[in-house]
């Protein structure tokens, strides 16, 4: 049905002395020679100094966030570190007698929170696992360094380069309903 | 200058030879080193590219303007490259044959300096003609010296002992059959015109009676195909093709035997240049100015040497421009071009001429 017949007619001789075909491609070069040497039409990007804008969405290095008060939202459910499909995430929960979450009416948060990012494959689950919105896919897409310990991002390193995240307040409000709790005006008969 | 005149004739002769020799050697190693980036810098502006533009010594940054610009045209990359080149590990595989892969670098990059050797490149400077050697039977030198440059490249494939460089090796045979013939025979019209072999001959005729070029068109396009073909450029990169062959035949090189074979390349295109130029385009002459004729005057002597310097230079930008031109030949299709194409235009080119010239 969808047949094109394609014309294969043989070269004429004018055709068959290569004419043509170095003239058309002297044509192209020269035009393309023209455009970056005078209109400075180069598709190249000076790397280190011109650098591409990084769209909304776009998934790089996963950094822990802290909320407005600056505390930590990370509150160590593990679920991340479950869910990490390279098992770039280790996480030390505070235990027993740890030290309390610095976010209030928060029941814990993380001893150590340590991501790989040697084995992190920027995959976003952790950030889609994620109950309390504390660990997001940030813009970061160049991450060197000297060695693989280097490499191994630990908590306080994360949250500094992860910055503050509004997001969903839960634990903010429902401090604030069980304050309500307290005084709440109980009529007593 | 004064007491150069009371040396033997045989003493000026050999002080002044090992002088143009030296100064030639440089200018041919510098012109390779520039060829290199003008061929980096052309290409990329052919393929909407920047090109080399961060190589800057510590100095420039005392040369005000023009340092950084200097910096983006990549003036300093010649230098970092030859550095490179010297510092890399040479590194022989234990499987090649060690005589002839140390021998094929060699052997292809002295016949590329060699045949500099007679081509005039200026008139006079002073009394002492521009020319190294003033052969008489300079251009069969030069055909002679060239061919054994292609001996190298086969060299270097036998000896790599792998399979890319052996294919490359094959290759370049193939193609020398292919395109040495109709070479010769191509530039045979001119010297039924000049009737002489000499090259200063040559270049003195032209300036008298115009451009080759202009008389024979086809004996020029026959020589510049031939010449591409020669100089191992595309479209007749048979023998190295690293699209293919992972770069022929010297594969397996490394270091400073590598760079011999780059820089034979494009020694090998400087000296094409400047045969062309020579044979066709009237060597060091520019006509309708005072500096068609070899002058005594040191100002027009070194004028003379900018005339001939500018239109190799021409012909090296057209070696790197038609790089990006043509998708290389098969060499089913070189042999075909060569010999059922262009050897017998020659020779049709060489009667036709005889008979002209005869009436």
């Amino acid at each position: 049905m969808s047949t094109k017949v394609v014309d294969r007619s043989p070269l004429t001789f004018y055709e068959r002395t290569y004419l043509p075909a170095i003239l058309g491609g002297l044509k192209v070069t020269a035009k393309h020679f023209a455009d970056t040497v005078f209109k400075g039409k180069s598709v190249t990007m000076q790397y280190p100094e011109e650098r591409w804008v990084v769209p909304e969405g776009y998934r790089g290095a996963p950094y822990l966030v802290k909320d407005q008060d600056g505390a930590t939202k990370c509150v160590s459910c593990q679920l991340c570190e479950f869910v990490c499909p390279p098992k770039a995430i280790r996480i030390t929960p505070p235990g027993a007698e740890g030290q309390p979450a610095d976010r209030r009416n928060a029941e814990k948060m993380p001893k150590e929170f340590e991501i790989n990012m040697l084995r992190c494959i920027f995959c976003g689950m952790c950030q889609e696992v994620c109950p309390e919105e504390a660990i997001f896919l940030q813009k970061d897409y160049s991450l060197t360094g000297e060695s693989r310990t280097e490499m191994v991002f630990n908590k306080e390193k994360l949250l500094k380069l992860g910055g503050t995240h509004g997001g969903i307040q839960k634990w903010k409000h429902k401090l604030e309903e069980a304050e309500a709790q307290e005084t709440f005006p109980v009529q007593t008969r | 200058m004064e007491s150069l005149q009371y040396l033997s004739p045989t003493t000026q002769f050999v002080l002044f030879s090992a002088l143009k020799i030296l100064v030639v050697f440089g200018v041919v190693m510098t012109g390779v080193a520039y060829a290199v980036l003008v061929e980096r810098k052309v290409s990329a502006w052919i393929q909407d590219r920047v090109g080399p533009n961060r190589t800057s010594p510590f100095f420039v940054d005392y040369i005000p303007v023009i340092g950084p610009f200097l910096v983006r045209l990549g003036i300093f990359q010649p230098m970092a490259d030859g550095l490179k080149f010297m510092l890399k590990e040479d590194f022989t595989p234990n499987y090649v044959r060690k005589v002839y892969f140390w021998l094929a670098p060699a052997i292809t990059v002295i016949p590329a300096l060699m045949t500099v050797a007679v081509i005039p490149f200026g008139s006079t400077l002073g009394s002492e003609k521009m020319v190294i050697a003033d052969l008489n039977v300079g251009i069969l030198y030069t055909f002679g010296i060239v061919s054994l440059g292609v001996y190298g490249i086969v060299l270097a494939g036998y000896a790599s002992n792998s399979k890319y460089p052996f294919l490359g090796g094959i290759r370049s045979s193939a193609q020398m059959i292919s395109y040495e013939i109709a070479m010769g025979l191509s530039v045979v019209p001119i010297f039924l015109l000049t009737e002489s072999l000499n090259l200063g001959d040559i270049v003195k005729y032209q300036a008298d009676h115009g451009w080759m070029i202009l008389k024979q068109p086809v004996a020029f396009v026959i020589f510049l195909i031939a010449a591409f073909a020669e100089t191992n450029r595309l479209p007749f990169d048979l023998p190295e093709s690293e699209t293919e062959l992972v770069g022929g035949y010297h594969t397996e090189y490394s270091s400073m035997k590598f760079a011999l074979f780059f820089l034979g390349e494009y020694a090998n295109m400087i000296a094409s240049s400047a045969m062309m130029v020579t044979l066709f385009c009237g060597g060091w002459t520019l006509p309708g100015t005072l500096l068609s004729t070899p002058s005594s005057s040191i100002l027009v002597g070194l004028l003379h040497i900018g005339v001939f310097l500018a239109k190799m230079a021409v012909f090296m930008i057209v070696f790197i421009w038609v790089r990006w031109m043509l998708p290389r030949f098969r060499y089913d299709q070189l042999m075909d071009i060569g010999w059922r194409r262009f050897i017998p235009v020659a020779l049709a080119n060489i009667l036709l001429t005889a008979v002209v010239v005869a009436l």
